[in-house]
């Protein structure tokens, strides 16, 4: 008698889910949102211009835990611009084989360049491709901006750090 | 003895010699007072207050004399109502200094938000950024914020090149003065200096070129911000990213400490590379100091076009072979050739790679030769400066006597060590025939027409001594020289230093001779502080000596009586084309080099050898101070160092040699040469404790050059100091015809030349002059030429075109020919001088 009770009491929970809503959802046609502070994959983000906010310092492979960053950087000329200041990153390279998404490295920046975004479909095929170089972590150019290395007014970008305001999210 | 004098620093005691000042003094027990301006090698200015102190004294009863005492019995100490600067303040009897009370720290944190009032936030763009003082000092003792408004911060040029070499930002500059005093100080070379005043005050070049001096370099390194950097490590890597390894400078016989900063980059293909070049302290050696040709001259060892294969002729190419093939060639040719060989070294090569090409050539019955334009070796192994030898340790009572050698172009360091001992008092005796810039600190001067160097210290023996050799009519004891002589017999310790200035082998080989008499004769040898310094050309030519390679005296004679000629790290044909017949006609050449040279072009044989920053070994000063270098980066594949290659042809050819590390034949070396008896590699890696101390933590104190952990080397005792005196031989001093309507070129040396190891620098090209001549202007105006016109200098059958320099300085009939700079005069020569190409104005 017991066991007719509690097969019952089962079929009733799956007769009554069947008229909730799906907490599964169809990936990849339909992606779940992310939140707003989600350590996805890395951006280096550009000023409105279109100039690269990314001064090469090398604070985010200094802070990073892994080890997963390498940066080079060399000096900018008016002619010749990849980003405000003096100093731009030549190299950069994120192994995602490596990043454990900790964020050390947001934290470190002084400019704002390099915050890990919503990204999150990783895969590789080879060791080799899991290191992204500076082009693939870019963004896009900004409507109304021109991509680097651009050619500029001289003696107008010359400081490499902006002034910033805390973040409000 | 210096009085020694107790005080109280943060209730510690500490006893030092009077004169000291409070901050040396707290450094001494490890009490660190935080200092911008000041820095243990220069004079105290007190120009950033950062180094603050409160200083009590015992009060004096005035009509006792005596201490007064507290209740308790202990002297009552009276504090001063204010603060005083550490840096500028000498140590007294009980003095109490308190470095750690609150009235203290709230005035060293006011002094860092003051210097940071217009210190741009740039740490993450800044070269310093990471051994930088003024980071680290506001860390310790600043505020997190600042009262001033950021906007008033100054927005200054931060790209002001102060010449080729070291560039200045405005901004971050502190004003600390440390680089003028040490331009003006340290190396009497006052071309940057302070600019205006007050807040717009900026440091500002007055040379032509911009920051001319040899020592630039060293300003990068005491500049406790970023406000100076080398253009050659701009935005190199952070210095966090880099490792350190330590080095011999291979550019001069000083023999300087230094560290490579090395790092694997993208960029360069991921291969480990030297980003730059940083002194490391040896009290003994460098101080702390390197010159600008080490710093920056080392590029010579990543050229692209280095060997990459051995290479063997196939008719008339050159082609790649293995190693095994390569060494079994030229080990049959050994066999071949038998006691027929001619070993042609130089002494760019390390200590273990010249004892395996002696060992190998004894066994043949070979002869061997120091390619080298300077003689004198033998006798600086024999009354060489003795072991404990220190130029810190001169002072008063010493006498320091530079022949022949314009030591600031010749060996730099050196020049600024004889300085000075100079200014602490030694007597400084320069006889040369133009002046230099060692006249500066001259207290005697001897002029002497060029050709007359060695008659001229033989004229100071004739002034003291019975055994008057013969000496030319022309030289003749003036009161200057007999006045020297006076001044070196009464000296407690007596250094001579003997250069290449105007001469050739034979010329400096009398000279060599003519210099160790004179200390023989006025029994100025074997002990520290005393002794003969030749001024080689290159780092290792004293090792090469001690090695026992001799120069040939007629190179070409004997290239042409040889079979087979092993020529390494040496390149005769480049440096003078008239050698080409002689070369072309030796049956068999093997050359050893980095490069393939004009020489290497018409060898047999050609071998890869690995240059001092690849591979393990020891230079010997000019000093006879035996220090070892380590390798800094990978080794190119293919290429070997020289002691294991000639290491390995000897073993084909049956001679017994190590060929697997150079401490072992640093082993055989010290097992078969009687000098370097107990030299092993762990006794070069000793260090002790050295003052002032730098680096690491003590980087805002000392600079952010590398303290030593890697070894001081050992100074060898010369054969006097071992109890052999060596017998006095006379030179015979030859004078020197010269035809009429011609000109005698002299060789003098530049620092700055073509040779490959300074021209390879990118730094360092703009600084390097085209070929030159220079004469006096009585001379250019015979010859109907001014400054900068072309003038074809005829030297035998050869002609090259140079430009014309003129210098009152110089003596009549007389042209000064800058080594390795396009003229091929290695010893006094007649030349005919005619002008090719007016100067367009």
């Amino acid at each position: 008698m017991g066991a007719i009770k509690e097969i019952a009491r089962g079929m009733w929970t799956t007769l009554s889910m069947m008229f909730e809503k799906p907490v599964t959802i169809q990936y990849p046609e339909v992606k779940r949102p992310v939140h707003a502070r989600f350590k996805g994959r890395h951006e280096l983000h550009r000023y409105e211009n279109g100039l690269e906010k990314c001064i090469g310092c090398a604070l985010c492979a200094a802070a990073c835990p892994a080890d997963a960053i390498f940066v080079e950087s060399a000096e900018n000329t008016d002619e010749v611009r990849y980003s405000p200041g003096e100093r731009y990153a030549s190299t950069y390279e994120i192994n995602f084989l490596r990043c454990i998404f900790c964020g050390y490295c947001e934290d470190a920046c002084p400019t704002e360049a390099i915050v890990l975004g919503d990204n999150y479909e990783l895969s590789f095929t080879s060791r080799r491709e899991a290191i992204y170089p500076k082009e693939m972590l870019l963004t896009p150019v900004p409507e109304g901006g021109k991509p680097t290395p651009q050619t500029v007014e001289p003696g107008f970008f010359t400081r490499s750090i902006p002034v910033m305001q805390n973040p409000t999210d | 003895m210096t009085k020694q004098i107790t005080l109280t620093i943060d209730e510690k005691q500490v006893t030092v010699p009077q004169g000291t000042l409070v901050v040396d003094a707290a450094k001494k027990i490890g009490i660190d007072i935080p200092v911008f301006c000041y820095h243990p090698k220069m004079e105290p200015v007190g120009m950033c207050r950062m180094c603050l102190v409160e200083v009590g004294r015992p009060v004096i009863d005035r009509t006792t004399g005596q201490a007064v005492l507290e209740a308790d019995g202990t002297p009552k100490v009276q504090f001063g109502p204010k603060l005083e600067t550490a840096c500028t303040l000498p140590v007294s009897e009980g003095m109490v200094v308190v470095g750690m009370s609150d009235k203290v720290k709230a005035a060293r944190k006011d002094v860092v938000e003051f210097l940071l009032t217009s210190h741009p936030l740039d740490c993450p763009v800044c070269d310093k950024g990471g051994e930088c003082p003024l980071q680290n000092l506001t860390m310790a003792h600043g505020v997190g914020e600042s009262r001033f408004n950021y906007d008033e911060k100054m927005h200054l040029a931060k790209h002001v090149p102060l010449g080729e070499l070291i560039f200045l930002d405005r901004e971050r500059c502190i004003q600390c003065g440390r680089c003028v005093r040490f331009q003006a100080e340290v190396v009497d070379d006052p071309v940057i200096g302070f600019y205006q005043r007050g807040r717009a005050i900026q440091i500002a070049t007055f040379s032509e070129p911009g920051f001319d001096s040899y020592f630039s370099g060293n300003t990068t390194d005491i500049c406790p911000v970023g406000a100076l950097t080398t253009a050659d490590f701009r935005f190199g890597a952070r210095p966090w990213e880099m490792r350190a390894t330590a080095s011999i400078c291979a550019q001069c016989p000083v023999g300087c400490n230094i560290t490579f900063n090395i790092r694997r980059e993208a960029k360069s293909d991921g291969e480990i590379v030297i980003k730059r070049t940083m002194p490391r302290q040896n009290e003994q050696v460098n101080e702390t100091w390197i010159c600008d040709k080490g710093r920056f001259a080392y590029h010579f060892t990543e050229g692209k076009e280095r060997l990459t294969a051995p290479l063997i002729r196939r008719g008339d190419d050159l082609t790649p072979v293995s190693w095994d093939e390569a060494i079994e060639f030229v080990a049959q040719a050994l066999r071949d050739a038998g006691s027929d060989l001619l070993t042609l070294a130089s002494g760019r090569l390390s200590n273990e790679d010249l004892f395996n090409l002696r060992s190998l050539s004894d066994a043949f019955n070979g002869k061997t030769a120091l390619y080298t334009h300077m003689a004198g070796g033998d006798l600086t192994a024999q009354v060489g400066v003795g072991q404990g030898t220190n130029f810190a340790d001169l002072g008063a009572g010493s006498v320091i006597l530079v022949v022949a050698s314009d030591l600031e172009e010749e060996a730099p360091i050196w020049w600024l060590r004889v300085k000075q001992a100079a200014e602490r008092g030694a007597t400084l005796i320069v006889a040369n025939p133009r002046p230099t810039k060692t006249d500066r600190y001259a207290s005697q001067k001897i002029r002497y027409a060029y050709g007359n160097e060695a008659a001229t210290v033989l004229a100071m023996i004739n002034a003291l001594s019975a055994k008057r050799p013969e000496l030319p009519g022309k030289v003749q004891a003036t009161a200057e020289i007999k006045n020297a002589a006076e001044t070196i017999k009464n000296a407690e310790n007596v250094i001579a230093l003997f250069g290449s200035e105007g001469l050739g082998l034979e010329g400096s080989a009398a000279l060599a001779q003519a210099c160790a008499n004179l200390l023989l004769v006025t029994n100025h040898t074997g002990r520290a502080n005393n002794g003969l310094i030749g001024v080689w050309p290159r780092a290792n030519e004293q090792g090469a000596w001690d090695m026992g390679l001799r120069p040939a005296a007629d190179l070409k004679a004997a290239l042409a009586a040889a079979k087979m000629v092993y020529v390494a790290a040496a390149d005769p044909l480049g440096d003078d084309p008239a050698l080409a017949a002689t070369l072309g006609e030796v049956p068999f050449m093997v050359v050893q080099e980095l490069y393939l040279t004009e020489t290497a072009k018409l060898a047999d044989v050609v071998l890869p050898a690995l240059p001092f920053t690849e591979r393990e070994g020891s230079f010997t000063s000019g000093e006879r101070r035996v220090q070892r270098f380590y390798p800094a980066v990978l080794p190119r594949p293919q290429a070997r160092p020289d002691y294991a290659i000639t290491g390995e042809i000897a073993r084909k050819a049956g001679v017994d040699a190590e060929t697997d590390s150079a401490a072992r034949v640093m082993g055989r070396i010290a097992a078969s040469l009687p000098d370097y008896a107990g030299i092993h590699y762990r006794r070069l890696a000793q260090v002790q404790e050295q003052w002032p101390i730098v680096g690491r933590g003590d980087l805002y104190y000392g600079g952010t050059g590398y303290e030593n952990k890697q070894g001081l080397g050992v100074q060898l005792a010369p054969a006097a100091q071992q109890g052999q005196a060596p017998a006095l031989t006379w030179p015979q001093v030859a004078e020197i015809a010269v035809p009429e309507g011609s000109l005698l070129a002299v060789p003098v040396t530049v620092l700055y030349d073509q040779g490959i190891t300074v021209s390879t620098s990118p730094l360092l090209q703009t600084r390097i002059p085209q070929p030159y001549l220079t004469v006096c202007p009585a001379e250019a105006q015979r010859l109907n030429a001014e400054a900068g016109d072309l003038v074809q200098v005829s030297l035998g059958e050869q002609a090259v075109k140079v430009t014309l320099r003129v210098d009152e300085n110089i003596p009549a009939g007389v042209a000064l020919a800058p080594r390795s700079l396009g003229l091929p005069i290695f010893a006094p020569a007649a030349i005919q001088v005619r002008v090719a190409q007016k100067a367009t104005v």
